[in-house]
């Protein structure tokens, strides 16, 4: 992957992002029930959807680095789970504030959803300690990518499970988000989504980027070094992710 | 016999025959267990349980003890080389995968018939509820087997073996807990067993259960590898 591509992208997340804010404050109506708090629908529940969509490409991406034993995919998932476990973050914050905001109450255990999502943030969460715990690259790249195989397959039967527990034990009081949703605030909550996911892909490209580079960067490091240039400036030091070293 | 099956029979004797010699596992998960619901007793200062609290208590202390005996189930393989023979026998890896399932199963079901009667003596006013917990305790061990033993292989090799495994199990069990605690909690109900939706939750516990057994079967093969 180049660095091609990623201005492009980066206007383009703009643009949409700001399309759809334009369109939640000034052209969506009020919400009859919850009036100006509402709106952080729209900023919510985009992020939600794609943290969730990221977790299940990880998995996706990881299940091809098993298949091919091409590290690239490897990076791939990395860098999905990584960019989704933030937006997994800005969820929860963002659901907390709404909560608190339409219910009185930071947490709100009936609502299946948020219990879900929490469930699914903390399994992520815990890619990172188990990630590096493994010393071995090679063995590190392969673990990762069955955990991010397990998780991704977890996502969904984690959520119907939530979800029974609280239809079977009482009834669900609020309606589903999309249902009965009018035109416009359809409209403009699919315009946000595609601009976070736009979000999403611009950071992960970003991030893939980086890595690429202090990839090359160290391997330039060590030519020289090999050349008798030199000391070099150090270890590569903060190096916190799998890089794409082709050696 | 096929030589997966002897290579199956053979991981599973040697399993079991280890433990009934050292008893390194399971006196330490029956104690843990007893040990715990001493401390439930004073947690919730009740000297009867009954519905989502029996539930509740039950579950997880077979859950905290079910995972002393995962952090275990692979320890003599690592020490000992155990997956570098492996490695070299000429059986297809998914048996390694079934066969520690299948201790694992064993020790979950000996650690419970300990356990849960024990559990009944101390908490429970009527003890009609436990036979029809049969089923619920089966697919609750097979769910904790299947992904105790996926996990267990998982955080063997790593440096935080001890804490990674409850850290990588208890998100991955929620799904099981609230499926096996439903069921669980009406059937312990002070006024008697109540079977509402006992086939509903079952119907879950199942289908979590094939879920993570196909995944456990298919991903392992990557986990050995070296």
């Amino acid at each position: 992957m180049s660095g091609r591509g990623l201005k492009e992208l980066s206007i383009a997340t703009l643009v949409v992002l700001t399309i759809g804010y334009v369109l939640v404050f000034f052209w969506v109506p009020m919400d009859a029930d919850q009036g100006f708090k509402q709106k952080i629908f729209y900023l919510h529940v985009p992020l939600a959807i794609v943290a969730l969509l990221g977790f299940v490409a990880g998995g996706v991406e990881g299940y091809r680095h098993l298949r091919t034993d091409d590290r690239r995919h490897d990076a791939n998932s990395y860098v999905f789970i990584h960019i989704s476990v933030v937006f997994g973050v800005a969820t929860l914050i963002s659901g907390m504030l709404w909560a608190k905001a339409s219910w009185g109450h930071f947490w709100v255990w009936d609502e299946p959803t948020l219990v879900s999502f929490l469930i699914v943030f903390l399994l992520y969460a815990t890619y990172y300690p188990f990630r590096y715990a493994i010393e071995d690259r090679d063995r590190q790249a392969r673990y990762a990518s069955v955990f991010a195989v397990t998780a991704g397959a977890f996502v969904p039967l984690n959520f119907l499970a939530v979800r029974m527990a609280e239809s079977l034990i009482h009834p669900r009081v609020f309606a589903t988000s999309s249902g009965g949703l009018p035109g416009s605030m359809m409209l403009t909550f699919l315009v946000c989504i595609v601009g976070f996911g736009l979000l999403w892909a611009t950071l992960v490209k970003l991030e893939l980027l980086g890595k690429r580079t202090s990839g090359q960067l160290s391997r330039l490091r060590r030519t020289l070094q090999a050349e008798g240039y030199g000391e070099g400036g150090g270890s590569v030091s903060g190096r916190i992710a799998p890089n794409m070293e082709s050696r | 016999m096929t030589p997966s099956r002897s290579a199956f029979g053979a991981i599973v004797a040697k399993d079991l025959r280890t433990e009934l010699r050292t008893m390194q596992s399971l006196p330490a998960m029956v104690l843990f267990a007893v040990t715990t619901f001493v401390i439930f007793r004073y947690g919730l200062d009740r000297t009867a349980l009954s519905g989502s609290l029996a539930g509740g208590g039950l579950w997880t202390t077979l859950l905290f003890a079910a995972g002393l005996g995962i952090n275990r189930i692979f320890l003599a393989e690592r020490e000992e080389g155990g997956f570098d023979a492996f490695r070299l026998a000429p059986v297809d890896r998914g048996v390694l995968f079934v066969a520690k399932a299948t201790v694992l199963f064993v020790y979950l079901a000996a650690v419970e018939l300990v356990v849960v009667p024990i559990f009944a003596i101390f908490f429970l006013s009527t003890w009609s509820g436990l036979l029809p917990m049969l089923p619920i305790l089966a697919g609750a061990n097979l769910g904790l087997a299947v992904l105790g033993t996926l996990i267990s292989s998982m955080a063997v090799n790593s440096r935080a073996r001890d804490l990674l495994v409850p850290l990588l199990l208890l998100p991955l069990v929620v799904p099981l807990m609230i499926a096996v605690t439903a069921a669980t909690a009406h059937l312990l109900d002070a006024a008697g067993p109540d079977f509402e939706k006992f086939g509903t939750w079952l119907l879950v516990l199942a289908l979590y259960d094939g879920i993570f057994a196909l995944i456990g079967y298919a991903v392992f093969e990557f986990l050995l590898e070296d």
